[in-house]
């Protein structure tokens, strides 16, 4: 009996000691191991949709809370101006949910640029949404407050061929997103502010 | 015992040569396989073995006298995993291109059997001071044989050195593949028998 319980305590003692040792390492790698996933999972489209930009967008980021979800904000520096942000926003595509990541100008509600994240598209066919510079380029210059539609549906957006359903879904995503940005927006400009130089 | 006559440097050129993890123990021959296709691999896993195996070594060291040995399996997994998930967390931080390149092998650590083996016959009998050189040497030697590996491996595979193109021509696409692990391995461990048998008849003569 006295055996079975110094068994216990000893490794409820060790358990301990285990479990203090890995929360002190993960608290301490938190921060840094998000913003490698951000850098090389969303870093990309980040960049791309951001060119030019002064700083460092996947650094200068911040959240903010919209009812039970935290979103994430990505700052734009352009001239000296932190008028532009970028966020993730979702649509439903062919094979399953499409990550896009959409710039917004603060100022003008303009759309600078969309970039997909994730997705898991038909290769060759839906997965072309993400290098397709015709289809991606026609969302720049809209409005982010009116909804955005294909051009078969009366709207602007040039569909990629072959894959109305991803296009379809993208442009969904988007003005889903206009909502959650609009409602957002004084918050977002508030604090895109802190980040001017 | 012929273990305790050793002493401390011994003990740590016994893991890096006559007692090699790979060559000689013939343990943990999955990692060794696996992922020994450059020597980068070799140097990041090494690494993370290393560590492992020295902060293992060291803990089961230090408890050594309190631990039942009916329940020495679960203390050994439990230390070993704690470990592990901390090395796993500082390379996702801080290396997480070389995180990529192993996948899952850093978190498949908690299952090499050079570890346990180590905590099992050495750490949990030994002082500290002797647990750490032994945990360096067998962690060294793991990294050691991971680098011959993965530069046999990589040199007639891709005909390249740690990313750098030496040869400018592949000489054999087969050395790259998971099925020349098994060979290259062999021909090693072959290697260093023979040098070993060598060895003991100059020491003879």
């Amino acid at each position: 009996m006295r055996n079975i319980i110094r068994m216990i305590v000893v490794l409820a003692i060790m358990g301990a000691f285990s479990g203090g040792l890995l929360a002190f390492v993960k608290s301490g790698t938190a921060a840094k191991i998000e913003y490698q996933q951000l850098k090389f999972v969303k870093g990309p489209a980040i960049k791309e949709i951001l060119q030019g930009a002064t700083n460092d967008p996947i650094v200068d980021r911040f959240k903010i809370k919209d009812g039970d979800v935290d979103r994430s904000f990505f700052v734009g520096v352009f001239d000296g101006k932190a008028d532009t942000v970028a966020y993730e926003t979702f649509g439903k595509g062919f094979g399953g949910d499409v990550g896009i990541m959409v710039a917004v100008n603060l100022d003008t509600d303009q759309v600078i640029g969309i970039g997909i994240t994730t997705h898991s598209e038909t290769p060759g066919l839906g997965a072309r949404a993400k290098t397709d510079e015709t289809f991606r380029g026609s969302f720049k210059g809209l409005s982010i407050n009116e909804p955005f539609k294909v051009k078969t549906d009366g709207g602007k957006i040039d569909a990629v061929s072959g894959a109305t359903i991803t296009s379809k879904g993208v442009c969904a995503g988007i003005t889903a997103s206009s909502e959650f940005y609009k409602k957002l927006k004084p918050q977002i400009i508030e604090k895109a502010a802190a980040f001017a130089k | 015992m012929a273990i305790k006559e050793k002493t401390n440097t011994q003990l740590f050129v016994d893991g890096i040569l006559s007692e090699n993890p790979i060559f000689r123990l013939a343990l943990s021959m999955c990692p060794a396989v696996g992922i020994s296709t450059s020597v980068m691999n070799g140097i990041l896993l090494g690494t993370a073995v290393l560590f492992v195996q020295v902060c293992s070594s060291c803990t089961i060291s230090l408890v050594r006298n309190y631990i039942h040995p009916k329940i020495r399996i679960p203390t050994y997994t439990l230390t070993i995993a704690t470990w592990v998930t901390v090395i796993d967390l500082v390379l996702a931080a801080y290396m997480p291109v070389a995180y990529k390149a192993m996948g899952l092998f850093v978190r498949l650590i908690v299952a090499f059997a050079i570890i346990t083996m180590r905590l099992e016959m050495f750490a949990s009998r030994e002082p500290l001071q002797k647990s750490f050189f032994d945990g360096l040497g067998m962690g060294l030697g793991f990294m050691f044989a991971m680098m011959v590996l993965g530069f046999v491996r990589e040199l007639l595979g891709s005909g390249m050195i740690l990313g750098y193109d030496v040869l400018g021509f592949k000489p054999l696409l087969f050395f790259v593949l998971p099925c020349a692990g098994f060979f290259v391995v062999g021909i090693m461990m072959g290697f260093f028998n023979w040098i070993e048998v060598v060895y003991k008849r100059k020491k003879e003569v």
